[in-house]
């Protein structure tokens, strides 16, 4: 397929203002500001495009949301506070186009009327905040940043703002706590940002995906770019493939092709490495559920799973999983589900934030039995006693980090079952081994 | 007393106005991170104390968030600090073998650092460059792809650093 976003991601230079300018960079800014900001909205919303940070709410919605009252300051951040295990995608964007990153949140800042807008990115990509203010210093000095840019009599800041190791803020109202110089810790909602965000003011955040997404939205219209893709998964999508495969990275692909094909094709996975089999796979950052191969390569009605939204979702939680934010994580035939389980249940053990107790206190309890399990020390009723706290834990806290962590436990045990039984049957066994059960890798009869 | 110099102060000023008047606890994140590494790679209660008196906060509004965030260091800490990636992606790239060797290497433990002051052993969770695991934060880079022989290297590197810049 064209791409839209990655397009030039390989033309010499392209990271100077100068060569993206070149290659028809900030098109969409010279045509955006002949547009009214309520007409790009409506463009938006026309491309069917859904918030690329995981949550696939439609961006055109979320914008127009957004209240204005009279005398009131709106904001724009960017979510860039890229965390989620399996993720790199807006990593490379801002590593590699920041001024791609850029043309879109002018775009996006002029349709929602922010004047000061802010890019929220992780504190560990200390190279990448650099790139960005190189960019935005470019920007600014060709006049597309600063006071009534290109005579619009549209104001237009950026700035970056460096989040300092904290998965949590990037959850919206976390992000905007951090924003305002506070501990992450996620608001009540409502009030929503749109109503009551960044120092109460109206408020908007983008994923760094979303924002760049904007650009062919502006370019070719809203209604050329719901054409590309399949249903409710319109646009391309940037998917961040790791794990066990042979060519880990970043693809822009066309949301109508297979899993299979994703994995095995030599465009982009290349398949498992090492020659070994495919087991399971999280198809879309950590917190979404695990799939045993069988499952992730068809669907329960035995056809084939597609890389969209709908198609990964098929089946719910039982036999499915989510798009999420398109980390895609590869398993091969060798590899122990219940330690990697106990990896996650640590990471969010160390990022819950500690306001609600389902979470403070639960995630630290799945990573304590999981890691007993793990140790050959594990009992049978743990297993029912993990199942039970993840079961506990969703659903009762305040933002989605509870789900995110009960998730993985659940879809772990719903489809291994046997293989955390058998780390409590062979206790010697897996302690020197500590394997997985390879029979996994062949696709098994689906019991729904 | 612990001080900016005076073009650090500017770039204080520059950060402050990036947010509306009154707004300037914003700055705070950025101002921990200036003041880490220019006094001493952590943030004790004195540095901490200076950072509350140059935004007009009260000091515990700055320990609050120092204590929250996991890049901030509380103790001291080597000249360079290895924070090794262990979450899901990078366990099933090997990063536990990476941690038990620069563990044996160094003669440390996770936390620790060498008796020389040189080296910091971290662990830390998610980095975000999973698809070029195993990898490590060191200073304001990633070090990716890792192996037992690039650690040697990375060692060895920081060490003929170190001598060149005494």
């Amino acid at each position: 397929m064209r791409k839209l976003l990655l397009e030039k991601e390989h033309v010499e230079g392209i990271r100077s203002y100068e060569v993206y300018k070149r290659e028809g960079g900030y098109a969409s800014v010279e045509k955006a500001l002949k547009m009214l900001p309520a007409d790009i909205v409506e463009e938006v919303k026309k491309s069917g495009l859904r918030g690329r940070g995981g949550a696939g709410f439609p961006t055109g919605m979320k914008w127009s949301f957004l209240a204005k009252p009279e005398g009131m300051a709106r904001y724009l951040v960017c979510n860039a506070d890229e965390s989620e295990p399996g993720t790199f995608k807006d990593r490379y964007l801002m590593e590699f186009l920041p001024h791609l990153l850029i043309e879109g949140m002018i775009v996006s800042a002029f349709a929602l009327g922010s004047n000061v807008s802010y890019i929220y990115i992780r504190g560990e990509y200390n190279w990448i905040t650099d790139i960005l203010d190189t960019a935005l210093a470019e920007a600014k000095q060709n006049g597309w940043l600063g006071k009534n840019i290109l005579g619009s009599g549209f104001d237009c800041e950026i700035y970056t703002h460096r989040g300092a190791g904290a998965y949590i803020c990037g959850e919206e109202t976390a992000l905007l706590e951090s924003l305002e110089g506070k501990r992450g810790l996620p608001r009540i909602k409502p009030p929503f940002p749109a109503v009551k965000g960044l120092w109460g003011c109206p408020t908007v955040v983008n994923n760094v995906e979303t924002l760049t997404a904007i650009v062919p939205i502006i370019n070719e219209g809203g209604d050329a770019y719901a054409k590309i893709g399949v249903g409710k998964s319109t646009g391309s999508k940037l998917i961040s493939a790791c794990g066990n495969i042979n060519k880990p990275g970043v693809y822009e692909i066309d949301m109508t092709i297979s899993v299979e094909d994703f994995i095995y094709s030599d465009e982009y996975c290349g398949g498992i490495a090492n020659g070994k089999k495919l087991k399971a796979c999280i198809p879309g950052g950590a917190s979404v559920p695990i799939l045993p191969a069988n499952l992730l390569l068809t669907t329960a009605k035995g056809e084939k799973r597609l890389m969209n939204y709908e198609s990964l979702a098929d089946g719910g939680f039982i036999t499915g999983s989510m798009m999420g934010s398109g980390g895609f994580e590869v398993l091969d035939e060798d590899q122990c589900i219940v330690r990697h389980t106990m990896t996650l249940a640590r990471f969010y053990h160390h990022e819950s934030c500690g306001q609600c107790s389902p979470c403070r206190e639960g995630t630290g309890w799945m990573e304590k039995i999981l890691k007993k399990i793990e140790n050959g020390k594990g009992e049978l009723k743990d297993i029912d006693l993990l199942w039970d706290i993840q079961r506990k834990i969703e659903g009762n806290t305040i933002c989605p980090l509870g789900d995110a962590a009960a998730w993985p436990v659940a879809a772990a045990i719903r489809h291994f079952r046997d293989e955390f039984e058998w780390h409590v049957l062979h206790p010697e066994e897996c302690l020197v081994r500590n394997y997985g059960l390879a029979h996994y890798a062949d696709p098994l009869q689906v019991v729904v | 007393m612990i001080q900016f110099s005076n073009d650090k102060l500017k770039v204080i000023d520059e950060l402050i106005q990036r947010y509306p008047e009154g707004k300037q606890k914003s700055a705070i994140l950025p101002i921990l991170h200036m003041a880490q590494q220019e006094f001493g790679g952590w943030l004790d209660v004195g540095t901490m104390d200076y950072v509350a008196e140059i935004l007009h906060l009260q000091p515990v509004e700055v320990y609050e968030v120092a204590t929250f965030y996991s890049m901030y260091n509380l103790k001291p800490v080597g000249k360079y600090i290895f924070e090794v990636c262990q979450t899901g992606p990078c366990m099933l790239n090997g990063s536990d073998e990476i941690i038990g060797y620069i563990k044996q290497k160094l003669g440390i433990g996770i936390g620790e650092t060498t008796s020389d002051g040189m080296f910091t052993l971290k662990v830390v969770e998610c980095l975000g460059a999973c698809g070029y695991a195993p990898i490590m934060q060191l200073g304001k880079s990633y070090r990716e792809h890792l192996t037992k022989e690039k650690i040697d290297v990375i060692i060895d590197e920081s060490l003929k650093n170190v001598a060149t810049n005494n």
